[in-house]
């Protein structure tokens, strides 16, 4: 079993065009979508799990659907705080909080407090987040302390670097399987150092239709790989 | 009897061989053509897996796999030259690979050398496409003779500009931002330097605040010392042989491009998985420019 899987929950506006509803119908299917995928990796041992609820590139989109979103945050977050302590959960979020609504920052600050000792299961939510961007401020923090003179330049190595991250707040920062919905194939801005190795699935399913028997595909085809790492198997 | 007939069958299929070769050419040319009426990729980077699998499966030697691995990259070379790519990236040997068996990685580095040879002869396509060589990854890893094969073979291309084949040896992207990092933060010391000895040391302690903050690292100082500013934003990138994964190959430039992974292993890739690969990225294309214009 994958110790950490990363998701890009993507298709839900489009599950919405098709069915004649409006995209913000889409991102509540979604919710639910989530909240069983949630479930699921608590049952079966995964330990953490993260997913992209909003990337960086999602803030040029209609005013009216980022309000929506961050809205539909804050609601799902308050009104799961609860199941969350019960079940083991433990949520942390990355990506660049400034941008979120004063509300909402201060939600995520206060459930990140009071599930931090939850040990079953760790979700991690990206928000307002960028591969790229987490990469650079990760190298622009090591070389301010190099400017400082609080590290040598010979210091500096691939580890620092991954410490340095935003994930750095995961005991395994680098996703075993990264889980793609809609049929697209590209990482938009995903975790890019930290997927360096891990398996990348690509599922036709929206992001609403994504349920266990997706969930199950997806790990029996993770199971099946030979994961070589650049040498050869003996 | 059968002498003779044998040898009239192989003029014949020679002759016919001929002909197969100029129609499929024909054809493949039209194919292009209509391709190139839609946005053609710029840049296109490859992971060639697959090569000693296909060796194993054929029952050849270890060699054989990655020369007919080769002998795919100047196939798949000429494509991308006639449709107008104007860049390709192979991940030709990553940093990770050293861990294997040490016979393997000479038998590696001998391949590379009798390559880069056999690249720079009149001949090669490198010369009649007008091909430049490009050199991507940690360099002062590899053997002396290897990295002067390298170095000269950068030198005899540079002026080349028809299309540009970056060459990822060895090479890791996570090796490749650590670098980055180091040079500029290498270059900051540096400027430090000079700016103290050429202030002086009266109005050291205002200036240093001043001049740090003008000179701050900014992520342009960083993506300028990548092995890979040399090349625009990747467009497509394909790996061989059915794997799904990127194996710390241009982490930091896929962020936008299209991935494709075909189950043919890298000597098998064909003609049509090309197509395929850019048909793709032409529909995800026009969906990405029909949004953005939307917003």
């Amino acid at each position: 079993m994958p110790r950490h899987v990363a998701v890009i929950m993507d298709g839900s506006a489009r599950w919405a065009r098709r069915r004649g509803l409006p995209a913000s119908s889409g991102h509540e299917a979604g919710v639910r979508s989530l909240k069983e995928l949630v479930e699921l990796c608590g049952k079966w041992g995964i330990r953490i799990l993260t997913v992209f609820a909003f990337s960086s590139e999602n803030w040029s989109r209609p005013k009216a659907e980022v309000e929506f979103l961050m809205g539909l945050f804050e609601r799902v977050i308050e009104f799961e705080l609860q199941n969350f302590s019960r079940e083991g959960v433990r949520i942390s979020t990355i990506g660049d909080s400034s941008r979120l609504p004063k509300s909402l920052q201060k939600l995520l600050n206060k459930a990140e407090c009071s599930t931090k000792d939850n040990s079953r299961l760790h979700l991690v939510v990206a928000v307002s987040y960028s591969g790229k961007s987490d990469i650079a401020q990760a190298c622009k923090s090591i070389a301010h302390r190099v400017r400082d003179g609080l590290i040598q330049l010979e210091d500096i190595d691939e580890e620092l670097i991954e410490e340095e991250l935003a994930t750095s707040c995961c005991e395994f920062p680098c996703p075993d399987l990264l889980i793609r919905t809609s049929g697209e194939l590209r990482l938009s801005n995903f975790l890019l150092w930290q997927l360096a190795y891990a398996e990348l699935f690509f599922s036709e399913a929206l992001w609403p239709d994504f349920g266990k028997a997706e969930f199950v595909e997806a790990l029996r085809s993770f199971q099946q790989r030979l994961r070589r790492y650049g040498s050869r198997e003996s | 009897m059968r002498f003779f007939l044998r040898k009239t069958m192989e003029t014949e299929s020679s002759v016919t061989g001929g002909y197969r070769r100029r129609f499929t050419g024909f054809l493949r040319k039209c194919m292009f053509s209509v391709l190139s009426m839609g946005p053609v990729p710029n840049h296109i980077a490859f992971i060639m897996d697959g090569n000693r699998r296909y060796a194993k499966k054929r029952n050849l030697q270890l060699g054989e796999g990655h020369r007919a691995g080769f002998a795919s990259l100047m196939w798949i070379l000429g494509y991308c030259y006639e449709l107008g790519v104007k860049y390709v990236t192979i991940y030709a040997f990553s940093i990770d690979n050293f861990k294997r068996r040490p016979n393997e990685v000479q038998v590696l580095m001998d391949l590379m050398l009798e390559k880069i040879d056999e690249l720079l002869k009149e001949e090669s396509l490198v010369r009649q496409y007008g091909i430049q060589l490009y050199f991507i990854g940690n360099l002062k890893l590899l053997s002396d003779n290897v990295r002067e094969a390298v170095e000269r073979a950068m030198e005899i291309t540079a002026k080349n500009n028809k299309l540009v084949l970056l060459i990822c040896v060895p090479y890791t992207s996570t090796d490749e931002i650590l670098h980055a990092v180091e040079e500029s933060c290498q270059d900051k010391l540096d400027h430090s330097q000079a700016v103290k000895q050429t202030n002086g040391s009266t109005d050291h302690c205002n200036q240093t605040s001043q001049e740090d903050h003008e000179h701050d690292i900014k992520v342009v100082d960083i993506e300028k010392r990548m092995y890979m500013a040399a090349a625009p934003d990747l467009d497509i990138l394909i790996r061989s042989s059915g794997e799904t994964r990127l194996s710390n190959f241009l982490l930091y430039q896929s962020d936008k491009c299209q991935l494709y992974s075909p189950a043919a292993l890298w000597p098998e890739l064909g003609l049509w998985h090309f197509v395929w690969a850019v048909l793709s990225y032409q529909r995800s294309y026009s969906y990405f420019e029909k949004k953005r214009k939307q917003l």
